[in-house]
């Protein structure tokens, strides 16, 4: 029988893989979008096994709202990269450096 | 667990603007005129006829929870629901002329607006935090859609990339963080948090999850070390949507701060006041000293705005309902100076051509005296200097600070705000004492010119006569 720590420490794994997505990728941007996903889902992790250990439904419930959430969140995500694509013919993370100081 | 009615009437302002996104929507598509005239006028009305529904609705009424206590009407709400809807109005009112000359008049602008609107609305009321977490994500995507309205631009989608990315993570800490949370409190209702941490339940767990949702809420403030979205989001916006992203949503990120970490995580205070300085001094420091290097006019209000964050911060660091009543007052005043500065950039942009370098402002003086003296009443008043709006701000946080006992971060803020005045005033100077070759005529229109001397009026009145908002933001704390 797997323990609460079980489910909460797969689901920081899952958080720090997603996390480290984010800061180590420094060449395409669709990994950022997994990475993002990565995270939600490890929320998503979290919800549910409290839920499951506390006998309260009420986090599965915000867990179809962050579904829900992710989706739309990623089709936006998706169509702002396909505007940066047209207009700078690139989705490498390290060309958008256009602004400074 | 029994089903009840809820109040739908206490939650009218929402459910008032859900149905005029869906009007403005519909009315859009039958506008002929190529200007999006009707979804303007339509938007403008719906955000006055929302403040004052929210007022109406909220204000002066104890506090009433209802359906199943995820939503919350009580003061607070109200003048959260009121100062975001004004603000955005005020913004919005700017947009025209600069869309035109753009091409981006178009309904979808003001549709998002509103959307955005309705986002912090529903982050005013929450009192769980799935509301919470839904209103947060409505004014987030709605946000990253608008920065990126602009589909020519290189720098408009490079921002609206960043601030996807960066908002996203964001958003990821603070459901991390409210995970933790719920597991700690077993519950999703902040009420039920709040009784938890104060019996002491699963510290150790609450604390955790206190931490990353503090992180997600720096993030969402644009907090220095979590700041670095912040500069570029707001120079590669289109003006009009940097006008709007810098004004309301500060006031909601401070609804998102006080709903979450000050009535749901109070007890914690002095576990994150230690985590507030740091964000706090992080963020004067950064804000100021960065921006004394920038020459373009929008990135330094970028970083003006990191550094007003962290005196906003200092605020909440005291902890006390003063001191949140100053946050709010200050939320409030600098939505107020930023629609302003923005809304000047917007004035002095032609066809082709934004004026985005400190240098595009010299010689305003020459060309058109009434708007220089704006400027000077907005800068005056981001430096704090008496007889502005600013001031009261500032001062209201540091009595806050002193009465909490922490006199050194009053010093503190003090020094990085006088380090500050250098660079509000050297804006002044390009104003009033450089000389252009050639002065031109100012061409905007006489509408632009009145909101811009309205905005002025606003911040000169409120900055004369401050007492009226000091007993709106104090009241709304139960002061």
């Amino acid at each position: 029988m797997l323990a609460l720590s079980d489910y909460l420490v797969l689901s920081a794994l899952l958080f720090s893989i997603g996390m480290a997505g984010i800061f180590l990728n420094r060449k395409n941007a669709i990994v950022l979008l997994m990475s993002i996903e990565l995270i939600l889902l490890a929320v998503n992790f979290n919800f549910i096994a409290f839920s499951h250990f506390l006998g309260d439904i009420h986090g599965q419930v915000f867990v179809f709202f962050i579904l829900t959430v992710a989706a739309a969140e990623s089709a936006i995500g998706l169509a702002i990269l396909v505007v940066l694509f047209r207009n700078r013919d690139t989705i490498n993370v390290g060309d958008l450096d256009s602004m400074k100081g | 667990m029994s089903f009840e009615m809820p109040q739908f009437a206490l939650a009218a302002p929402e459910i008032g603007l859900a149905i005029m996104v869906c009007v403005v929507l519909i009315a859009d598509l039958f506008d002929r005129s190529q200007q999006a005239r009707l979804a303007f006028v339509l938007t403008q009305l719906t955000l006055l006829g929302a403040m004052g529904v929210a007022i109406y609705t909220h204000w002066g009424s104890e506090p009433t929870l209802t359906f199943n206590g995820m939503y919350i009407s009580d003061s607070l709400a109200g003048l959260l629901k009121a100062a975001t809807a004004g603000l955005a109005a005020l913004t919005l009112a700017y947009s025209r002329d600069y869309l035109r000359e753009r091409g981006l008049l178009k309904g979808e602008f003001y549709l998002l607006a509103l959307i955005a609107t309705l986002g912090m609305f529903v982050m005013a009321s929450a009192a769980s935090l799935l509301v919470l977490y839904m209103g947060l994500e409505l004014l987030s995507l709605s946000l990253y859609a608008l920065v990126a309205f602009d589909r020519e631009s290189r720098a408009g989608s490079e921002a609206a990339m960043k601030y996807f990315i960066l908002g996203a993570l964001a958003s990821g800490m603070l459901l991390y963080g409210m995970s933790m949370l719920y597991g700690a409190a077993g519950s999703l209702l902040i009420s039920d948090i709040a009784a938890a941490t104060s019996a002491g339940d699963n510290l150790l767990l609450m604390s955790f999850g206190m931490t990353f949702a503090l992180v997600g809420v720096a993030f969402k403030f644009g907090a220095a070390p979590f700041h670095m979205w912040v500069p570029d989001v707001y120079q590669g916006a289109p003006t009009a949507v940097t006008a709007f992203l810098g004004s309301a949503p500060k006031v909601a990120a401070l609804a998102l701060f006080l709903r979450l970490l000050a009535e749901g995580l109070g007890d914690l205070h002095d576990q994150w006041q230690i985590m507030a300085i740091i964000l706090a001094v992080g963020s004067l420091a950064v804000g100021n000293l960065f921006a004394l290097v920038q020459t373009n006019f929008k990135r330094m209000l970028a970083y003006s705005t990191i550094s007003h964050i962290g005196f906003l911060f200092l605020g909440l660091i005291a902890g006390s309902d003063e001191g949140y009543a100053a946050a709010l007052f200050y939320a409030i005043s600098y939505g107020i100076m930023a629609a302003g500065a923005f809304g000047i950039i917007m004035l002095l942009s032609g066809k082709g051509f934004e004026a985005e370098m400190i240098d595009d402002l010299r010689g305003l003086n020459e060309r058109h005296s009434g708007v220089a003296l704006v400027v000077l009443l907005l800068m005056f008043s981001m430096t704090g200097i008496p007889g502005t709006i600013g001031f009261y701000a500032k001062w209201l946080v540091l009595q806050a600070l002193i009465e909490a006992g922490l006199v050194w971060l009053a010093i503190v803020a003090v020094i990085f705000a006088v380090i500050g005045a250098f660079y509000y005033l050297r804006v002044l100077k390009a104003v009033y004492f450089d000389r252009l070759q050639e002065p031109s005529v100012l061409g905007a229109s006489a509408a632009q010119k009145m909101v811009v001397f309205g905005n002025g009026a606003l911040v000169l009145g409120l900055g004369l006569f401050p007492d009226a908002l000091i007993t709106l933001c104090r009241t709304a704390l139960g002061l």
